[in-house]
């Protein structure tokens, strides 16, 4: 089982995923589907009366889901691989052009040592392995506490271009 | 440290605590690996990212010389690295940082400890990150400065720490910056290129360029936007590296850089792409605040000059008296903006020697006579030599006879022997074929000053591959090292520059082998000599008469 974390602990995860090919009829309750499955059910899911997130793959960037952000009230970015930087762009877009005020989670292969980055980017969430170190995961948020550059993280500002970050990593 | 520095950003205790960290988390990104809990794939883009490479025989660990802008402090530093992890001796590179080719990994967390003590780190030397920012060598001394780059380079540096957002881009990013009317930065091969200009009333704006670049496609930075205000800096760098995050290609290596992206889009597609990001993003939070500016530029404050005159007749006599020093003075020292001083270039390319390589104690004796004679700050330069920015004309021979002493006295600064050259086979796990050697070869060849001097300006350049490490494209001649059926070969081109006069040098003639490069050489040389119009450098004489001219000369064929 993968693990939910957010500011560094080990959160209830609610969302239940579904997968593209999984039957018409979809669940009860928070559900997460994929682009595809949205763009082709989009009435149905639309319909339904509970909470809906979407997946976007690292090659699938917030302009296309921009119009419909309204609906979604959490988007997970997926890196397939941690060296595919674009989710931390498509994270960034989302808030701060688009306005996205819910939760935006990070799927797929991660390190720990990428943790401040998805924060200070806008994500609020990331998907672990059951495996992970969550030592790792938990120190990330406090290793390096001066910035160089405005981000999306709280963050306190120094003289120069720095600032404070917030170990709390929100 | 009570000596003086001059002209240097001075680390203050957040930037010292940041560095701590860093070394910190490194240390334990190591036991990570180690324990298993980091693969070593996992590992590989960390340990690029903290300047370490494994190359053929051993790892290299990649310094960082922000915009080539050293404290004497640090250059011992450095040399007393060298000395107790290496081999007694350092690489100076054309990104104006400094290499060790021979650590070893168990020492690489003592070593960026040492480094730390001294404000200096591997941070971003490789890796798919923002790089090292360089600049202009004689920034704030030469005569020909409008806008002092080291304060614009130093902020784009902070920017690009450890940026969230851009630490894995496609592919490497390089920006460079100049702020003189001659541009020493190489500007138009770079990623990014910046000419910071004067634009009336005190203010300061930047006329950038994007997509240059060499390894195989190589391509000549284009004009993106003109006169850009110093306050959107940031968020127009912003802006385009996010557009390139996101569109730059991911699919293939060796198209992953922006000079493909701005070929493949075109660079009006592309601009309006990032006009439209910056105007999203250029509001208060990205605008670069003056008071932050003024502050940065209270670093690089110019030393505290003497009230000289113009002529030093100190200087005049040694000149009239000795021909050698007048030589050296002529080729290695350049104007300076201050009545009474020079800026000095160290060759680190004596005949037969590695191009970029300094021993220890080289770099010991170059830091006390930065003390001594240049307010104890110096640079390093993207062609592999040093510079002593402010030296007084009076002092010139003193610190002339000074090198002398350490071999540090070679008259070839921009000349011949003045050859950059890529690690190449002799190092670099990517090669196919040697650099290093050849270039030893050819600065042997060439070593008689007085020819040299004769042939004048005339910049080598070598690669050991395609990925063009030596820029031989921008090389007046360059030299690119292949492997035709295991067997090391090299194509010879002329004409080529990095200079304002930006150009790809074209292919002269056949490929040859490892034997035959010095006396292609020659010739080529040979035919500049009887072809030249008074006044002509090798690169003139190229452009007037086109490449046809030089292989009719070089190789006895029209074909
Ligand atoms: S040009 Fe090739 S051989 Fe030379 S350093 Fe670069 S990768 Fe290595």
């Amino acid at each position: 089982m993968a693990l939910l974390l957010k500011d560094g602990a080990v959160a209830e995860d609610a969302w239940v995923v579904v997968g593209d090919d999984d039957a018409a009829a979809v669940p009860e309750g928070a559900v997460i589907v994929s682009l595809d499955r949205w763009r082709r059910d989009r009435a149905a899911l639309s319909a339904r009366n509970t909470a809906l997130g979407i997946r976007l793959k690292s090659s699938q960037l917030a302009a296309e889901i921009a119009a419909d952000l309204d609906r979604f009230t959490l988007v997970v970015l997926d890196f397939p691989v941690f060296r595919d930087g674009r989710p931390f762009s498509t994270a960034r877009e989302l808030r701060e052009h688009h306005g996205f005020t819910g939760e935006i989670r990070a799927s797929g292969h991660v390190l720990p040592d990428q943790y401040q980055f998805l924060v200070r980017t806008g994500f609020n969430t990331v998907v672990v392995g059951e495996g992970a170190n969550l030592a790792s995961w938990r120190h990330a948020l406090s290793e390096i506490s001066v910035a160089y550059q405005a981000a999306l993280s709280a963050e306190q500002p120094l003289s120069n271009l720095r600032r404070r970050l917030d170990p709390s990593g929100s | 440290m009570s000596h003086l520095q001059a002209g240097h950003y001075q680390y203050d205790e957040i930037d010292r605590r940041f560095l701590t960290e860093r070394v910190e988390q490194f240390r334990r990104q190591v036991e990570r690996r180690i324990a298993g809990e980091l693969s070593e794939a996992e590992f590989r883009p960390i340990r690029l990212m903290n300047g370490l490479y494994l190359q053929l025989h051993a790892y290299m660990l990649r310094v960082a010389v922000p915009y080539g802008v050293l404290s004497s402090a640090q250059l011992r530093q450095l040399a007393s690295i060298g000395r107790q992890y290496d081999r007694g001796y350092g690489h100076f590179t054309t990104r104006q940082n400094l290499q060790f080719n021979w650590i070893k990994l168990v020492d690489v967390p003592a070593i960026l400890n040492d480094l730390a003590k001294v404000d200096m780190h591997a941070i971003q030397t490789s890796g798919n990150c923002i790089r090292n920012v360089t600049t202009d060598q004689f920034a704030g001394a030469a005569a020909d400065e409008v806008v002092d780059p080291r304060v614009y380079a130093e902020i784009i540096r902070q920017w690009s720490t450890l940026h969230p957002e851009f630490t894995f881009l496609p592919r490497k990013f390089k920006i460079a910056i100049t702020g003189a009317t001659t541009d020493r930065a190489a500007i138009a091969i770079h990623d990014v290129g910046i000419r910071a200009r004067a634009l009336g009333q005190g203010a300061v704006g930047f006329d950038i360029f994007v997509g240059g670049g060499l390894g195989r496609s190589p391509f000549l930075a284009k004009s993106l936007r003109a006169e850009l205000p110093q306050a959107d800096l940031l968020a127009y760098l912003e802006a385009i590296l996010r557009i390139y995050n996101q569109y730059g290609r991911r699919d293939n290596i060796y198209k992953a850089r922006i000079k493909i992206l701005v070929h493949e889009v075109g660079i009006d597609a592309l601009r309006e792409q990032i006009d439209a990001e910056f105007e999203r993003i250029r509001g208060p939070k990205y605008r670069l605040d003056p008071e932050i500016v003024e502050s940065i530029r209270a670093h690089f404050a110019s030393p505290p000059f003497e009230d000289l005159p113009a002529k030093s007749p100190a200087f005049e006599a040694a000149l009239a008296r000795d021909a050698v020093f007048a030589r050296w003075a002529e080729i290695n020292t350049v104007a300076h903006r201050q009545a009474g001083y020079a800026a000095v270039t160290i060759s680190l390319k004596p005949p037969g020697g590695i191009p970029g390589d300094a021993t220890s104690d080289q770099m010991d004796a170059v830091a006390d006579l930065a003390e001594r004679f240049s307010f104890g700050e110096l640079r390093v330069t993207h062609e592999q030599n040093l510079v002593l920015a402010h030296v007084r004309r009076d002092d010139l021979r003193a610190l002339w006879q000074e090198l002398g002493k350490h071999g540090l006295d070679t008259a070839n600064a921009g000349l011949i022997g003045d050859i950059i050259a890529c690690p190449g086979l002799d190092y670099c796990a990517l090669a196919s074929a040697r650099s290093i050697s050849l270039a030893q070869q050819i600065s042997a060849r060439f070593a008689d000053p007085e020819q040299q001097h004769l042939i004048g300006e005339l910049k080598i350049k070598m690669s050991g591959c395609i990925n063009a490490c030596g820029h031989h494209h921008v090389g007046h001649i360059g030299v690119l090292g292949v492997d035709k059926h295991g067997v090391e070969t090299y194509q010879i081109t002329v004409g080529g520059s990095a200079a304002d006069d930006a150009v790809l040098g074209a292919v002269v003639g056949p490929a040859v082998g490892y034997d035959e490069v010095v006396a292609k050489i020659g010739r080529l040389v040979d035919a500049y000599l009887e072809l030249r119009a008074p006044g002509e450098r090798f690169v003139d004489t190229v452009a007037r008469l086109g490449v046809k001219a030089f292989r009719e000369k070089a190789y006895g064929t029209a074909a």
